[in-house]
């Protein structure tokens, strides 16, 4: 086989190689979609995150509105300190309430953002009061079985 | 003898403490054909490897033209081969490539010759061996024979200033022998070269070379013209040339008394 | 008895502890080996039509097998998966799950694993002959470095084929597993695709897939050249190393894929 043969080979070896790392990315990854342009920080503290991990999105009304871009322990409030990237098009006002939800019974946590009605919006760097800690599974267990317990004695 | 192109002086040279060669010395004037012989595993390959700078000596050294090869530094010493062409044993081309790339790839790595250029140098160098016309087989198409006349042209693609073969008759017939034999001559003289020619076939060697060197236990054993050593009385180049089955070089390897060997019945 | 227990026992260890140093030695000739290579890849990577003629027996040769595996496992997995989430009602997920199996895990590792039996057996078995052969003696005597000619060249074409192989298997096994769902079985495709998009991460996933597998080439290649260069220049020398590149090899992926893993999981 000729040289002239090889680079053809190779050449469309080369080109398909490339275009199937691309498929994976646009359209089995989510980098179409996780594209967020310009964003703003803002932080938001809970009691207990659960299992936020980072990168998981945030979302408003279903849409994702951001990412979550850290997650620190607070060792002056004891409390979970999350960092939450927002897209710049997207403007809450000052009392928006940040719940942590989970995508079905058992599947991965994100963030909900419902909007109050402030006058003022969210600035770079503000953070976000109102908050509501993930649903410990146990803890509501525990709770209804104790619920229970406490009914049939009455 | 006084232009020696290649000296090697009271040169040892072994592995693993054991030495294989015990003090040499060679000269190898300039324009001419030498032969070194001696028995099988008498280290004669492993001579012109450490005249090439492959294999670097335990004592003595070696010199081409007026550099000691082993105190080159890695770009002195490849200057250095680049005045070398080598033979190996069973030709050693390259399998991946034709018999014109494999000709043409010295003059590739080592100049920027335009195409047109390199074309009509393989062209000479593959009519000089009578191969002009196999130039697009692949390398593991050809003969024993062929493949040796590929590799001498090469090895003379960029017309070096010493030639060396090693074993150049080993596996050959008769004929391609005689081919081989006529090629070294003509091509040493044509290009004004001077040929070391490892070898331990006496007839053929005998027929062409100037000046030849026995090698055995080490040492050179015997040196001489071809018809000084033909008529030599040392056993064992008599036994050498003659071809004799036991002399100075026993045909048993070392071993216990035969008899007692035989009566023991087992080796423990 | 007892004496000769005791220096049974002495010879094993001795034999053991003569292995031991010689796998040192030989893992530190192979890392002067990559040394070398490394330094000597400028003057090959001079000459890209080295390169790419290796690139086209390491990686456009590979291809065949590379995707018709694919496939299968791509199809494997879906009929394995929809089995299982069926049961829990999930089976819209199976999206995920080939998409996640493929390109974290599957892609990367089985390439390699077929790379080195493809491949790198190739290349070993190349080297060992051209090195019983005193082809690389004979390019040395011509001052031309073998390590320049022939180590680096095959090397990068191997670093270079693996991510582009493993890409491709990882879109072909999707592919094998979308038939096999969609419309073998009848999952929604609509729901196949987004699943897939909302949790296949690009930078978690596929990118730390596409890093596992140029570090897969870089290994398998590398093994593949040292046991072909290191190999004794006989017959039996040769096919050794042919067998120890395979084993070598699949141990080195499967090992450094853990350690890789680890490291992006956590």
């Amino acid at each position: 086989m000729d040289r002239t043969k090889i680079d053809l080979w190779v050449g469309i070896f080369a080109a398909i190689g490339v275009a199937a790392l691309l498929g994976l990315a646009m359209k089995v990854g989510n980098l179409t979609t996780s594209n967020i342009g310009e964003t703003y920080t803002v932080t938001a503290g809970f009691q207990n995150i659960g299992g936020l991990k980072p990168r998981s999105p945030v979302k408003s009304a279903g849409v994702v509105v951001g990412r979550i871009d850290a997650i620190q322990f607070d060792s002056a409030t004891y409390e979970a300190k999350v960092t939450l990237k927002l897209d710049k098009r997207y403007l809450f006002p000052k009392d928006t309430f940040a719940n942590i939800y989970t995508a079905g019974l058992l599947g991965e946590q994100y963030i909900g953002l419902e909007p109050g009605g402030d006058e003022e919006y969210l600035q770079d760097n503000d953070k976000i009061m109102q908050t509501q800690d993930a649903v410990v599974l146990e803890k509501m267990i525990s709770q209804f079985l104790y619920s229970k317990a406490t009914e049939t004695k009455e | 003898m006084t232009d020696n192109i290649v000296q090697i002086d009271n040169l040892s040279f072994g592995y693993k403490g054991r030495l294989l060669h015990k003090g040499i010395n060679m000269s190898f004037p300039r324009g001419k054909i030498v032969a070194i012989m001696g028995g099988s595993g008498s280290g004669k390959t492993t001579i012109l490897r450490l005249i090439g700078g492959q294999l670097k000596p335990v004592q003595g050294e070696v010199r081409v033209g007026d550099k000691v090869v082993h105190q080159q530094g890695r770009n002195d010493l490849q200057k250095l081969r680049r005045k070398m062409g080598m033979l190996f044993q069973q030709g050693a081309l390259f399998t991946d490539l034709s018999v014109y790339e494999n000709v043409a790839f010295p003059m590739r790595e080592h100049t920027s010759l335009p195409e047109s250029m390199i074309r009509d140098l393989v062209m000479m160098k593959l009519n000089a061996v009578g191969l002009r016309g196999a130039r697009d087989l692949m390398a593991t198409e050809l003969s024993g024979g062929m493949a040796r006349r590929v590799a001498l042209a090469r090895a003379v693609a960029l017309d070096p200033e010493i030639i060396m073969y090693d074993e150049p008759f080993a596996g050959l017939d008769p004929i391609s022998m005689g081919v081989i034999c006529n090629l070294i001559r003509n091509l040493n003289d044509a290009l004004g070269a001077t040929s070391l020619v490892v070898t331990h076939d006496v007839k053929e060697a005998f027929s062409f070379v100037d000046y030849v060197y026995f090698i055995a236990d080490g040492v050179v054993a015997a040196e001489g013209t071809p018809a000084e050593l033909r008529e030599s009385t040392l056993p064992f180049v008599h036994q050498f040339v003659h071809g004799e089955v036991d002399g100075p070089v026993p045909f048993h390897y070392a071993a216990p008394d035969y008899r007692r060997d035989m009566l023991r019945g087992r080796d423990v | 008895m007892f004496k000769g227990v005791v220096s049974k026992l002495a010879s094993v260890l001795q034999n053991f502890g003569h292995r031991l140093i010689e796998q040192f030695w030989r893992l530190g000739s192979a890392s002067r080996l990559f040394g070398y290579t490394l330094a000597s890849s400028g003057e090959s990577l001079r000459r890209p039509f080295l390169v790419i003629r290796e690139i086209y027996f390491t990686g456009v040769l590979s291809l065949i097998i590379i995707l018709v595996s694919a496939f299968f496992v791509g199809m494997v997995l879906a009929l394995q998966g929809y089995n299982t989430l069926q049961k829990y009602g999930s089976s819209e997920a199976i999206g995920v799950l080939v998409a996640l199996s493929l390109v974290r895990e599957l892609g990367p590792v089985v390439t390699a694993l077929l790379f080195a039996g493809r491949a790198g057996t190739a290349i070993t078995a190349e080297i060992g002959l051209m090195k019983a052969t005193e082809q690389l003696s004979a390019m040395e005597m011509m001052a031309v470095s073998p390590i320049a000619r022939v180590v680096a060249p095959r090397f990068w074409g191997g670093v270079i084929s693996m991510p582009l192989l493993a890409s491709l298997f990882s879109m072909v096994g999707i592919l094998g597993g979308y038939l096999v769902a969609v419309p073998l079985i009848g999952v929604d495709g609509g729901a196949f695709w987004s699943q897939m998009q909302a949790s296949v991460d690009f930078r978690e996933d596929v990118m730390n897939g596409f890093i596992k597998s140029c570090v897969f080439g870089v290994a398998c290649t590398m093994i593949a050249l040292f046991e072909g260069y290191d190999a004794p220049p006989t017959a039996e020398g040769v096919s050794r190393a042919t067998t120890r590149t395979v084993v070598n090899s699949s141990l080195a992926v499967l090992g450094l894929d853990f350690v890789m893993t680890s490291f992006m999981i956590s």
